[in-house]
């Protein structure tokens, strides 16, 4: 971990009509730092990561991505970053190969640079034999794996990754991670979704997000030792329960605080 | 970027370099989409064709074989003579003669024929006597247009007989005639038959409607399907969530839009060189001017029917959306287009609006090139209209565009 800051947020809000997705979140990624963001499914986690990204336009607040600021340079930030959303969006019926070289091409590789980059990604991912596969035809795991691997074509300074172990097999899971931290080795700055609270153990950070706010954050062993609990699962339960305005998670409502 | 002298000529070029590399890849990409999917491909080339092939023969205004009911009261040589004319124009088929009026109205009622010929009881014997006789027509004005060409060809006819007549006859008799439409019609003027109005039909000498109709719905076809195709474009990538993909990669709004663009507007070209193909083989149109400067001016056209197509894609969610706002622009584009109805008759300020239509000026560029050979000197004007539309519907659909919501 350096000193250097990938992602600043200062009171990052996000509203949609009367609703508010995101509520004033303020928090810093440091360079080079795997970041969890956890949460239930609805507790504005997309919604932060789209205005990471330049996707959406924040309602107020400041944030800065790489040193580009979310509201004037979102082009710039484009530059900088990858990004892996939550729903596939690969194209079905372009083969494999031809999928990384759009995307070779669109942040500006070079071929041969993208020949390269191809072949090393089919024989990490072991998909030389469906390079010339539609995309379609292969299985989600192997799906997203490549998802991955293309966000991270450019060799981008940061990579934002929204519930990509969602839906795949515990094996996948697993893989997911290592090509996570293999990019992070890099010195690639992650800044991960999940709604699984045991990966919370593989961040090096993380923040539990409830209904739009960040009500925890730290390093998962700082989190469970300061509300002494067992795992951040127990955390999550505990904080979910706690808030007046979560939505859903407490069931019932409660005491006013 | 902002370096002096050199430095930004050079920045220039590289973004040029940049701009028509990215550009190409996802043109390259949109072709493999296309190509792929064998049903829309074969709707895009064999669609139009067929429908071509079909609505040449559903579009046209001339007559052929009309059915028309003679009520014949006088039974003479002359009289029979005016109603064999009519059967051997091939324009009007007798399908019932009798002597009363009222099975004629029947046969009008039930829709059965387009014209009703009166030959009254003294008609021939008038005709020698004065000099003129009447006969009266009375037609369907149900399909307004259709009627006038009936009533008129029918007048041509029997203004024919008439002057057949007079050639062997002195003084110069007129076979007046007592149209039934408008009621009031002033007294039969003497003398009709006199002064002899003759027709060059110029450009057109056989009056094929097919040399007139064909490229017309060429035009609308390649617009319907180029239009659809862009449209639903960016929606169904909206729908599939790729377009988030390329929202977050440094591409620029134009090397999107272009890229869009590109394969379209050559796919629809393949589109408008086979229909002229099928128009050329099967219909016989006339190609009186350059087919060069036809491709030229669709060029120009197809950027601004795409570019359109495009708009409506960035400005709608679904492909449901853009279907809905593409029929809608499809009908006022056809129907304003000169291509069912002359915008001569339209009243001034629908014409004026008709000048907004992209299709109404390839239609009168592509007519005018086919059927009177016209050159650019002639075709100018709608050129440059279609010119500045193209780079402005353009501008339009990349600033439409939004990488990302607000």
């Amino acid at each position: 971990m350096s000193d250097e800051v990938a992602i600043h947020a200062s009171g990052l809000t996000r509203t949609f009509g009367a609703f508010t997705a995101v509520d004033h979140i303020s928090f810093d990624v440091g360079a080079g730092e795997v970041f969890g963001f956890l949460g239930a499914n609805g507790a504005g986690k997309t919604t932060a990561i789209r205005m990471l990204t330049g996707l959406l336009a924040p309602s107020a607040g400041e944030a800065t991505v790489a040193g580009h600021d979310v509201y004037r340079e979102t082009e710039a930030i484009k530059r900088d970053i990858g990004y892996m959303s939550q729903r596939f969006s690969l194209y079905d019926d372009l083969t494999v190969r031809e999928n990384i070289r759009l995307y070779g091409g669109i942040y500006d590789l070079t071929d041969a640079t993208i020949r390269e980059r191809t072949q090393r990604i089919l024989s990490r991912l072991g998909l030389q034999h469906v390079e010339n596969t539609l995309v379609h035809a292969i299985p989600l795991g192997w799906k997203q794996k490549l998802a991955l691997s293309v966000a991270l074509l450019h060799e981008p300074r940061i990579v934002f990754l929204d519930e990509p172990t969602s839906g795949v097999d515990p094996i996948t899971r697993r893989q997911f991670w290592e090509l996570i931290y293999e990019a992070s080795h890099g010195g690639t700055t992650v800044l991960v979704t999940t709604h699984y609270m045991d990966e919370a153990e593989y961040c090096d950070r993380v923040s539990i997000m409830v209904a739009g706010r960040i009500a925890a954050i730290g390093t998962p062993a700082e989190l469970e030792r300061t509300h002494g609990v067992e795992s951040i699962d127990e955390l999550f339960v505990q904080l979910a329960r706690n808030d007046p305005n979560a939505r859903g998670a407490a069931g019932g409502g409660g005491a006013a605080a | 970027m902002s370096a002096p002298g050199s430095g930004s000529g050079a920045a220039r070029r590289g973004g040029i370099r940049r701009f028509i590399r990215r550009t190409l890849v996802l043109a390259h990409a949109e072709v493999l989409h296309v190509t792929r999917d064998r049903a829309t491909l074969l709707q895009i080339i064999v669609m139009p064709l067929v429908q071509l092939l079909i609505l040449s023969n559903v579009a046209t205004f001339a007559i052929q074989r009309s059915p028309v009911y003679v009520v014949d009261d006088d039974r003479t040589s002359t009289s029979r003579g005016l109603v064999s004319r009519l059967g051997a124009s091939g324009l009007f088929d007798v399908v019932g003669r009798s002597s009363s009026p009222d099975s004629a109205n029947e046969a009008m009622l039930r829709g059965r024929i387009t014209l009703a010929l009166t030959i009254s009881h003294d008609f021939e014997a008038d005709l020698v006597r004065t000099g003129q006789a009447p006969v009266a027509l009375d037609v369907n004005t149900e399909k307004g247009a259709a009627a006038g060409v009936v009533q008129s060809y029918a007048t041509q006819i029997i203004g024919a007989y008439a002057r057949e007549i007079a050639a062997g006859m002195h003084p110069v008799p007129a076979l007046a005639l007592r149209d039934a439409l408008p009621a009031d019609e002033p007294p039969p003027i003497r003398g009709f038959g006199r002064v002899d109005v003759r027709f060059q039909d110029w450009y057109n000498p056989t009056l094929n409607y097919k040399h007139f109709m064909v490229p017309g719905i060429l035009v609308a076809l390649v617009t319907m399907i180029g239009t659809l195709l862009t449209a639903q474009n960016i929606a169904r990538e909206k729908e599939m969530g790729t377009l988030e993909q390329l929202n977050v990669t440094p591409i620029t709004k134009a090397e999107f839009i272009t890229a869009k663009l590109l394969p379209f507007w050559v796919l629809a070209l393949i589109d408008l060189v086979l229909g002229l193909i099928v128009g050329r083989l099967v219909f016989g149109i006339p190609m009186r001017g350059s087919v060069v400067l036809l491709l030229a001016a669709a060029a120009i056209y197809l950027v601004v029917a795409l570019a359109i197509g495009l708009w409506i894609s960035t400005t709608v969610d679904t492909q449901q959306q853009a279907m809905f706002v593409t029929f809608f622009v499809m009908m006022v584009y056809l129907l304003m287009s000169g291509l069912f109805t002359p915008i001569a008759s339209m009243p001034h300020w629908v014409q004026l609006l008709s000048e907004l239509n992209p299709v109404r000026h390839f239609v009168t560029i592509a007519r005018a090139i086919l059927v009177k050979g016209a050159g650019l000197r002639e075709i100018a004007a709608p050129m440059l209209i279609l010119t500045v539309y193209g780079i402005v519907v353009l501008l339009l659909a990349i600033r439409q565009y939004r990488k990302r919501t607000a």
